[in-house]
């Protein structure tokens, strides 16, 4: 008698030429970060939670970096090319150090990041890269990266597994998007204008808050990091750990 | 055509001249280098004899961490006493699970580290964040390559300030520190188990040396029950601060096992009653 195998929409796959496995050298370790430019500091604040698919890996591993010379560093995808980045920036910077003596202006950092990115043009660093810092007049900036170098300064910008959620917020609460003048009878935009530091650490929290809520690869802890001409301040608050 | 089981299917060099292995980079061996094999170059794609995992918990006091002796060749039991934590200097061990050449490997990488740091010098200066930090760049490398070494690996002892270090690093080169560490099945069978213990670094600071054993030991039979590529033979390493000791015991066997609901499972090749 035959033996019956059940038919399963899986089972119908046939396969005549072997499978072939190949190493994937990339993965993806959640998180999010996100920078915002003040008047005269810039902020960036990353979550701490580390993940590989399902698994929480860490509920503590910063990725948000103070690499000197008053700038902040964060690479945010693939963990492994992450670190690597950050790693080879501060060697660079120190070999600056060494060659020039003076400290390295953040335009000048974020170009020395997209050259070291799109060196790596056909094995790209898995990452969204941002960089914050302060400008030639010390007003807060914040440089964005994508994988391949390219970059642009921005007043903010999110990062990560759950940029999509947080950028439409940033766009509508830094930005002012599609927000008009209370007297203006919907006629005209509202005015930009800088935000106080007060309010943007507010706005993140309330920002990476959501995001926690709305993504499985944020939570655990938020670390922000703050610069000033006066240097680097680190801030911790915790966030939901489920 | 060529029919050498080497070159089959290549244009044959009587009719068509010597042919150039440079074009579209036909093949990943260094024709510049005369190599003994005419045979392409073959990298790990898969592990081959394989360790399970290796789990770690913080403590008050230090850390606790244990791997099984077993190694697997598929579903065959290749290697029945084999240790995976390896002493590395005074202030560090080394948990592996994964592929065990690659392990081997990296035991004499570490080896020719140590040789290296205790040449000419008076004292050991290999800690253990030093250790993590190299074994995340060799792995690393070796992925940049797409030649991995396929391990999953947990470092712990003490770092440059006497501070009890734990980290793992798998073979994407990715790390991260946690007080509860797990490779491969432990992952998922007693990580939970150990967070239970652990869940936050005040928990570690209540966590009694006692208790950390007590729950490591049984994480080990928990594993050993539903893993089936596990032993209930292991190693368990505890590292202590306060006496800054390092002790490796083997052969530690898993106790107090329950196996008196086999008698009732029926089916999976026992005669039905």
């Amino acid at each position: 008698m035959q033996k019956v195998i059940p038919t399963t929409e899986y089972a119908n796959e046939v396969r005549n030429e072997p499978i072939e496995h190949r190493f994937n050298p990339y993965s993806d370790n959640g998180g999010t970060i996100l920078g915002i430019a003040g008047e005269d500091f810039a902020v960036l604040a990353g979550d701490t939670r580390q993940t590989t698919g399902y698994s929480i890996n860490s509920r503590y591993e910063p990725k948000v970096f103070n690499v000197g010379d008053n700038l902040l560093l964060s690479a945010n995808g693939f963990a492994g090319d992450a670190n690597q980045l950050v790693k080879v920036f501060e060697n660079k910077l120190k070999w600056y150090h060494f060659n020039h003596n003076k400290n390295l202006k953040t335009s000048s950092a974020a170009r020395l990041i997209q050259h070291m990115l799109y060196g790596k043009r056909f094995f790209p660093y898995y990452v969204h890269t941002i960089l914050a810092g302060l400008d030639d007049e010390g007003k807060g900036c914040i440089y964005s990266f994508d994988p391949v170098g390219s970059y642009e300064r921005e007043q903010c910008r999110a990062g990560g597994a759950a940029a999509s959620l947080i950028m439409p917020f940033l766009d509508n609460q830094v930005n002012f998007k599609n927000q008009m003048d209370p007297n203006s009878n919907g006629k005209k935009p509202k005015e930009i204008r800088y935000l106080k530091l007060e309010e943007v650490i507010q706005l993140v929290r309330d920002a990476f808050s959501s995001a926690t809520e709305r993504h499985i690869e944020v939570g655990d802890g938020l670390e922000i990091l703050i610069v000033t001409k006066d240097g680097v301040r680190t801030e911790y608050y915790p966030l939901k750990r489920d | 055509m060529n029919h050498d089981p080497f070159h089959w299917g290549r244009p044959s060099t009587k009719t068509y001249g010597e042919y150039n292995y440079l074009i579209s980079n036909a093949s990943n061996v260094d024709r510049s280098v005369k190599s003994n094999s005419e045979f392409p170059k073959m990298h790990t794609q898969q592990p081959m004899i394989t360790g399970t995992s290796v789990i770690a918990i913080k403590y008050k006091d230090g850390i606790i961490m244990a791997a099984d002796h077993m190694g697997s060749y598929g579903s065959l039991m290749k290697l029945e006493d084999l240790k995976r934590i390896i002493q590395v200097g005074d202030d560090a061990v080394v948990g592996i699970s994964g592929d065990i050449s690659d392990f081997q490997y990296l035991e004499r990488l570490l080896d020719d580290l140590q040789i290296e740091d205790a040449y000419d010098m008076d004292q050991e200066h290999l800690k253990a964040n030093h250790l993590s930090e190299y074994l995340t760049r060799v792995m690393y490398n070796r992925r940049t390559k797409m030649n991995p070494l396929w391990n999953a690996i947990i470092v712990a002892g003490f770092d440059d300030k006497d501070e009890p270090y734990l980290k793992h690093i798998d073979l994407l080169g990715v790390s991260y520190t946690s007080p509860t560490l797990a490779t491969g099945f432990g992952n998922h069978l007693a990580i939970p188990l150990l967070r239970k213990k652990v869940e936050t670094e005040d928990d570690v600071k209540k966590l009694s040396k006692e208790d950390a054993i007590q729950t490591i030991k049984d994480c080990m039979k928990v594993l050993f029950y539903r893993d089936a590529r596990s032993w209930n033979k292991y190693s368990l390493c505890v590292i202590e601060k306060s006496t800054k000791s390092i002790s490796l015991e083997h052969e530690v066997q898993v106790e107090n096992m329950k196996w008196d609901f086999a008698q009732h499972i029926t089916g999976y090749g026992v005669p039905q009653l």
